[in-house]
């Protein structure tokens, strides 16, 4: 059973601004939703590996790029030839 | 004979979130032919919102392959048609830009995701589109406007520039009218790309042919069963028919592993789009964040204000799916039970040559019926199954129930996408006959 706290909590984790009167139907969707994927719980056998899978590397080699320009093109806010971003610390 | 196609359609059904006036095309096998593409596909020069309030005003500097792909052909790409946002719905309802519309019936749903290209395709605007395939995003839609469209097997069309949600599931697919022009634009579309590395070099270059003389047609039970409309069954067991008339033979098959399916297959794209989508922060790309906020405050606003509640509510999905003391139970069990699927269609497609059912349980929805994300993620049980096995499949219309066209759906090996195209052109050829 997922509580009204801990989607507050899942928002706050995903950095997904939820509005507090929208707490209570996600609760309620989350829970249903929840549920569902009980059915998870008789699936049987261990998660292993894939060894058929492999890596696809290309060389470690310079390409052509996008030039600053166009790499600063769509951002909301820039200075210098660098994006602003709000603060971490 | 390059030039600039003229493009200004009555778009009565909101297929469209951008079109091109004019659009300028190339010489090629595809020279002045029109083409919509989806908006989740990047397209330099013209703007790629994913239906989104997030990326409004984004304008890609750099084509997708496809997109490059399709102008090295000579296509005229003449716009970029409405989707869920960031293809997460089975309706077309939760786009930014407002519901598209089903062209066979104005008061339905189109499907989704990529319901612009299907009404676009449907109403006659184009004559083919690209849509991109996730849980049946191509094929849902497809049935529910009455054409065709293919989800190709995975690995076979370079995802390069195609806007990431679920990495692992995702294909581009060509929609069209007719089986033919979807055939022709996956030859157009399906090229080696090295900036994909899920991709293997298996180009596809192949004209439909109609002989079915032989073929084992596998029936799954699970494909008809609860949940799907008795009419839509009645309707696909009747295709199904035709194609025996033709000297298909059926043999019955089983894929148990279906019971998980939906569950797997939820557990799993949520889980992906939830890192995916951790990059639309409005820093990059998208209307600004504002930088006088500190980071997670900035973030959170500007995410609540422009992502849907149905976008918000699959990233808190897919980080709940992932976090310490839940992913042993949710995405370590999907994992398993996504081999297991894989397994049981490898043992059907040994029994069988190709395996048919309907694409959708229902015919197209009414706008506004789908309130609840349970009762909408139901929908996607018989398209999510061939995503979670990478193997191809295509819905091709084959009659209607209450004047809303049916799809069926023609599931093969991997990497013998030719076959379920031919099926379904011996199939279309016979009931246009």
């Amino acid at each position: 059973m997922i509580t009204e706290s801990d989607i507050e909590h899942i928002a706050e984790l995903a950095d997904i601004g939820i509005s507090r009167d929208e707490v209570p139907e996600f609760t309620r969707q989350f829970n249903a939703i929840i549920e569902y994927f009980e059915v998870l719980d008789t699936v049987e056998g261990e998660n292993a590996p894939d060894t058929r899978v492999v890596n696809v590397f290309r060389d470690d080699e310079p390409d052509p790029c996008l030039s600053q320009e166009e790499a600063l093109a769509n951002a909301g806010s820039t200075e210098n030839g660098f994006i602003k971003a709000p603060r971490v610390m | 004979m390059a030039g600039t196609l003229d493009f200004s359609p009555d778009d009565r059904y909101n297929a469209f979130i951008t079109t091109c006036a004019e659009a300028p095309f190339g010489d090629g096998p595809l020279a002045g032919t029109a083409v919509a593409v989806k908006d989740n596909i990047s397209t330099a020069g013209i703007r790629t919102t994913c239906g989104s309030k997030i990326l409004d005003g984004y304008v890609p500097p750099y084509d997708a392959h496809v997109v490059d792909l399709l102008r090295r052909a000579g296509a005229a790409i003449v716009g970029k048609t409405n989707m869920d946002e960031f293809g997460m719905g089975s309706t077309t309802e939760t786009s930014a830009f407002g519901p598209t519309r089903n062209p066979v019936d104005l008061t339905r749903v189109p499907g989704g995701s990529s319901g612009g290209s299907a009404a676009a395709v449907a109403a006659g605007l184009v004559p083919m589109a690209l849509g991109t395939d996730t849980g049946g995003s191509i094929r849902c839609p497809a049935a529910f406007c009455g054409i065709a469209g293919l989800k190709p097997t995975y690995g076979r069309v370079s995802r390069y520039g195609l806007i990431a949600y679920a990495n692992s599931l995702e294909q581009v697919g060509p929609m069209a009218r007719t089986v033919e022009d979807v055939s022709r634009l996956m030859s157009v579309i399906a090229h080696y790309d090295p900036r994909d590395s899920t991709m293997l070099d298996r180009p596809y270059n192949h004209r439909p042919s109609a002989e079915v003389k032989g073929l084992r047609i596998g029936i799954p039970e699970e494909y008809f069963g609860e949940g799907v409309d008795p009419r839509v069954g009645e309707s696909v067991r009747d295709a199904i028919g035709v194609l025996e008339g033709l000297g298909a033979e059926t043999v019955p098959v089983s894929i148990p592993g279906m019971r998980h399916a939906l569950a797997a297959y939820y557990v799993i794209c949520t889980s992906e789009a939830s890192s995916n989508l951790a990059r639309f922060d409005g820093v990059r790309y998208g209307p600004a964040v504002d930088t006088r906020k500190s980071w997670h405050e900035a973030y959170q606003d500007l995410r609540r204000e422009l992502l849907g509640a149905e976008v918000r509510r699959r990233i808190m999905l897919g980080t709940f799916a992932l976090s310490a003391g839940y992913a042993g139970q949710y995405y370590a069990k999907a994992q398993v039970a996504r081999r297991k699927i894989r397994e049981d269609f490898g043992r059907a497609l040994r029994e069988a040559d190709v395996i048919a059912g309907p694409t959708m349980p229902t015919v197209a929805f009414r706008l506004g019926e789908k309130t609840d994300p349970i009762s909408m993620y139901l929908s996607d049980i018989l398209t999510a199954p061939a995503n979670l096995a990478g193997i191809p499949a295509i819905s091709v219309p084959c009659g209607r129930v209450d004047g809303l066209p049916v799809g069926l759906q023609i599931m093969g090996r991997q990497f013998e996408d030719e076959r379920v195209v031919d099926v379904a052109f011996a199939y279309e050829q016979e009931v246009r006959a």
